[in-house]
């Protein structure tokens, strides 16, 4: 039996006339890590924020611990949060930037310049704890807002888009730590981000969001290998949509007819561009092709509809041009929405 | 997680607790020392017959068991019965004035109204600001300010103070327009002052008489705004666009008139073009012609106001021209156009917004000056002055101070929607953030000559005047040339003696001084701490109506001096709040007169800071107030700084609001130069005003030094490096 940490229950938050969040409910249980993925504007960042308490709902209940926060303001909740642009105080050292908390919180001062030493030394940050923020490196940055944000051992630790301050070739690193700080502590932790793969590498489950509602909850294999709508489908990974017709327990679209257990009528279906063999000799015809290191990419037309196909550096490379069959194997086949 | 709906409970509880004490325990009436206790509280007042208490008391009663109960904090019934408590409070001051009920059914209901009652005491005071906080506390229960009970608090108080002490003046003013001399409403006698023909007559420009003051005051601000607007154009130009050397000096100038008390310069230029000036006498000789007053009426009120104003229209044009983009010029040069076509269409286009900004500010300046028409206006009046006569002078007559102040008023916030409608919409403001390649185009050949014309004259001028101030008071006479230096002057203002009882003081001014150093440093900080706490409200703070509250805090701004003084007299000489004739009521003048400049400076400064840092402060366990002084403030540092310095040296040369509000035992400096110019006493106002601007500048280094901007440069850069790009 796992404990529920945080519970949304029919929450809305509205910003005037504009609905940020319309009516949503999930539970995150005790030590999940739990991220919010979605495009901009589609409330991840609000959800995050009213479970911060820097927002309040409209309507419905947040709740944390099991107890109903709804109406408290930030300061009376005991959650940690990361920020974008890390916010570190400037004008405070990295130790007085950690012992900020627990002293606000009422504990004595040198009980709580040893909780922010101990938690320093935890994520690697002992030795600097007199330097500015401004005298250490974005990474360094980072894991001062981090450790900042667990020196109160919160009910739960936010990150919002932790790692768009990051070098692209950190993130890797940076994320890793993180999965392994929340892991090591047994945190609850809800991570925002509109990184797909950063989404799907870090996650217990992850919460799809569209237009204020949620779109898809599973786990990041589910989503991508069952998502439930197109939109689930194409945001997390890359995904060809294919609008067809079923009939007579076939699934007709192009030259393309796939056995699969539906109804007859119009159609959806997707597949994953790497769930699709080309063979040589066929009637489809390969538009472009296109190097990227690790894999070839293909978009390959057949009929009026046209595919993306990913394929290993390993085999035989084809060019613009080329006439190839398009093997799909129907379980890979997916109808959506 | 028990501790902190405790703490919530608390603070109603103590609010709650505080209004039960000044019901009970307090005396109401003010007059009363705190010792007279429970005896002349409210309740003592309403058991001996003064019943017109009972209804804030039963109010009171209803809330205390109201609290009884669980969550009452949420419940409408408390914030129903809260509201009913504070409208009652209101009503029970009003109800029954000075000397007797304001109404007949209130005199019938209490016998004893008939006595009449004084202003409130410390008892009435804290029910006040109790009803303020318990209002404050149930909104923020219930949502408001995301539930941030500090927050909620200061805006509740802040609306509060507004309405006292901005909008009801007005309000009571307003309304005394419309009463005559027995008290009673009449329509008929505000028609007549509104229409009386030395308001609104045309004839001077008829050729035959005199113009009606209303349009007097208007002409002198369309002619002062554009000679202001013209000078500061011609200044901006010159440092922004040219090489010109001297810019730092130039700037330095431009402070200058901030810190100039008012009517001393106004004093020079009678020294310099007066019937018996220096410059005039000088010109009657060489040209054999006789001096005249020529000085005296618009010409001199105009040279005065320019001289003013022109460095606020200076500081306008110079952000405009610093925030063209300059590679628009370019463009416009390599596209082929000459220097001066350039100009005339790429760069003045980009400024006429700014322009109109600058036009606009010197004219609700000139609208509400009241130190340079006074001294200078001969028989050219103008609102500001008519209205104080008629307050102040032998023909008391506050209802036809009411109607001209109302005039004012009016004109004054045309001009200010004006400017606020021309702001609101998209300026032509090219600065994206990048950082500009190029520099400004230098100023095509013709208008540089053109404007060194202009400014030249103007530096002499202002130099001119600023030796006549600095050896004004002390030599003998320097009206007549007599420059034999004294400290004559200086000994009648300001003699001392060691005797043996101490420092003994014997020189006239040393009262209005040291009361306004006492008044001045009381007020600056407040102002400060009001200014800034507003401006962190309205830019961090998401709450219902934080538009309105913007508009009301900028629009107390607006309003003229003249009208705020005449206002506070109309206001506060009867209960429930009679506070004319105090220290307290000039500070309270100072405060919501000059709060909106320190707004400014804090929005300013807020704007650079990244919000998330005081959102992690609250994630962390702090409160609001927490927030602001831990992480805010220390941020803030230069902007508060200059709000300090701002209100303080405002405080210290304010006229026109407190020339109404001084009295024989808190008498201002201003005030005090002004019986001295008026008396003709030149170089003693001078020898003054010079004391006055050195004492000012000696407590701006002291304020400097307790605020501390040493570290500030860098803790900037920090901020910004750590919000801007934390790069590996």
């Amino acid at each position: 039996m796992t404990e529920t940490a945080i519970e949304f229950v029919d929450v809305v938050k509205r910003y005037g006339s504009a609905t940020a969040v319309d009516r949503i409910s999930f539970s995150i249980a005790r030590g999940e890590l739990v991220t919010f993925l979605g495009p901009s504007g589609c409330g991840k960042t609000t959800s995050l924020r009213l479970i911060a308490g820097l927002e309040l709902p409209s309507e419905g209940q947040v709740k944390i611990a099991g107890r109903d926060v709804s109406r408290d303001p930030a300061s009376e909740r005991n959650v940690g949060m990361v920020f974008q642009s890390y916010a570190l105080f400037p004008h405070m050292t990295v130790l007085e930037n950690v012992a900020y908390g627990p002293t606000i919180r009422g504990v004595a001062k040198a009980e709580a310049r040893d909780r922010a030493h101990a938690i320093l030394d935890q994520v690697g940050l002992a030795g600097l704890e007199a330097r500015l923020p401004s005298e250490l490196s974005g990474g360094q940055q980072q894991r001062v807002a981090v450790a900042r944000a667990i020196v109160q051992q919160p009910d739960v630790l936010l990150f919002d888009e932790p790692l768009s301050n990051v070098d692209a070739k950190l993130r890797r690193k940076v994320r890793a730590e993180i999965r392994d700080l929340q892991q090591r502590f047994g945190l609850t932790a809800v991570y925002v981000t509109h990184d797909q793969e950063e989404a799907l590498a870090v996650s217990d489950r992850i919460v799809v969001m569209k237009m204020g509602q949620i779109a898809q909850i599973g786990t990041p294999a589910e989503l991508y290998e069952r998502p439930a709508s197109a939109f689930v489908a194409d945001f997390i990974g890359d995904a060809n949509l294919i609008e067809g017709r079923v009939e007579a327990g076939k699934f007709h679209a192009a030259h393309l007819a796939l056995p699969i257990g539906a109804e007859s009528g119009k159609v959806t279906a997707t597949i994953r561009p790497e769930r699709i063999r080309l063979a040589p000799g066929g009637i489809a015809t390969i538009l472009s092709a296109s190097y990227l290191g690790s894999r070839m990419e293909y978009v390959v037309q057949d009929e009026d509809l046209e595919f993306l196909v990913s394929r290993p550096i390993s085999e035989p490379r084809l060019t613009a041009g080329d006439k190839v069959d398009l093997q799909i194997d129907p379980a890979d086949l997916i109808l959506v929405r | 997680m028990a501790r902190i709906s405790l703490t919530s409970d608390r603070a109603g509880a103590a609010w709650l607790g505080l209004l039960a004490l000044s019901l009970t325990a307090l005396p109401w009436y003010k007059g009363a020392g705190l010792l007279a206790g429970p005896a002349a509280s409210a309740l003592a007042e309403a058991l001996s017959g003064r019943g017109w208490f009972w209804p804030l008391i039963a109010a009171a009663l209803a809330l205390g068991a109201v609290a009884l109960t669980r969550g009452w904090q949420v419940s409408r019934l408390a914030l129903g019965l809260t509201l009913a408590a504070a409208f009652l409070y209101v009503w029970q001051g009003f109800a029954v004035g000075l000397r007797g009920p304001s109404s007949d059914w209130v005199g019938g209901v209490f016998a004893r109204a008939a006595e009449g009652q004084t202003g409130l005491g410390w008892g009435g005071f804290l029910a006040g600001v109790a009803l303020v906080g318990l209002l404050s506390d149930l909104v923020a229960a219930r949502g408001f300010c995301r539930g941030e009970r500090f927050a909620s608090f200061c805006i509740t108080a802040i609306v509060a103070l507004l309405t006292t002490f901005v909008f009801f003046p007005i309000l009571k003013l307003g309304l005394a327009a419309f009463v005559d001399t027995e008290g009673n409403l009449a329509l008929a006698t505000f028609w007549a002052r509104l229409s009386a023909p030395d308001l609104w007559g045309v004839a001077c420009f008829t050729g035959g008489g005199r113009c009606g003051v209303v349009v007097n005051t208007v002409v002198l601000g369309v002619l002062s705004a554009t000679l202001a607007t013209a000078l500061g154009l011609a200044l901006a130009l010159l440092v922004n666009r040219t090489d010109f050397r001297m810019k730092r000096a130039l700037r330095a100038i431009s402070i200058l008139p901030i810190i100039t008390p008012p009517f001393v310069v106004g004093v020079a230029i009678i020294l310099l073009f007066g019937r018996t000036g220096l410059v005039t006498g000088f010109v009657a000789d060489l040209m054999e012609v006789r001096p005249t007053r020529w000085v005296y009426g618009l010409p001199g009120i105009l040279i005065a106001q320019v001289l003013a104003f022109a460095p606020v229209t200076f500081l306008v044009l110079l952000s405009t021209l610093e925030a063209i983009n300059p590679t628009l010029e370019e463009a416009s040069r390599t596209l082929g156009a000459r220097a001066m076509t350039t100009f005339r269409t790429v760069t003045w286009p980009l400024l006429r917004p700014g322009l109109a900004a600058a036009f606009l500010l010197a004219f609700i300046e000139s609208l509400a000056d009241f130190g340079n028409p006074i001294v200078l206006g001969g028989g050219y009046e103008v609102l500001s002055v008519k209205i104080f006569f008629a307050v102040v002078g032998a023909r008391y007559d506050l209802g036809n101070a009411a109607t001209l102040a109302m005039i004012l008023l009016a004109l004054t916030l045309i001009a200010f929607w004006l400017q606020m409608r021309w702001m609101g919409k998209k300026s032509y403001v090219t600065v994206t953030g990048k950082s500009d390649a190029g520099l400004a185009a230098p100023l095509p050949p013709i208008l540089k000559i053109g404007v060194l014309a202009v400014v030249l004259p103007w530096v002499l001028f202002t130099l001119a005047v600023y030796i006549i101030i600095a050896v004004g008071g002390f030599v003998t006479d320097v009206g007549r040339w007599d420059l034999t230096p004294t400290l004559g002057h200086l000994s009648t203002a300001f003699r001392f003696e060691f005797a043996e009882t101490g420092l003994e003081l014997y020189g006239s001014a040393w009262d209005s001084m040291i009361t306004t150093l006492w008044v001045a440093g009381i007020a600056a900080p407040l102002t400060t701490l009001v200014g800034i706490l507003t401006a962190w409200l309205v830019a961090r703070q998401d709450f219902a109506g934080r538009r309105a509250f913007e508009f009301g805090t900028m629009l107390s701004f607006a309003i003229p001096g003249t009208v705020v003084g005449v206002s506070y007299v109309a206001a506060f000489n009867v209960p429930p709040v009679d506070i004319t004739g105090t220290a307290a009521i000039l500070i309270i003048c100072f405060i919501f007169r000059n709060m909106p400049v320190g707004m400014r400076a804090g929005l300013a400064a807020l704007a650079q800071i990244d919000k998330s840092m005081e959102e992690a402060s609250q994630t962390m366990g702090a409160g609001g107030g927490t927030t602001l002084r831990r992480v805010v403030l220390p941020l803030i540092r230069p902007a508060v700084f200059t709000a300090l310095v701002y209100s303080f040296v405002t405080a210290m040369t304010a006229v026109s609001a407190v020339i109404f509000l001084v009295s024989a035992r808190h008498n201002m400096a201003t005030a005090y130069i002004m019986g001295r110019v008026e008396a003709g006493e030149y170089a003693l106002a001078i020898a003054y005003s010079a004391v006055l601007m050195i004492v000012m500048i000696l407590c701006v280094v002291v304020i400097q030094f307790l605020v501390g901007t040493r570290k500030l440069g860098r803790r900037q850069e920090l901020q910004g490096r750590t919000a801007a790009e934390p790069a590996e």
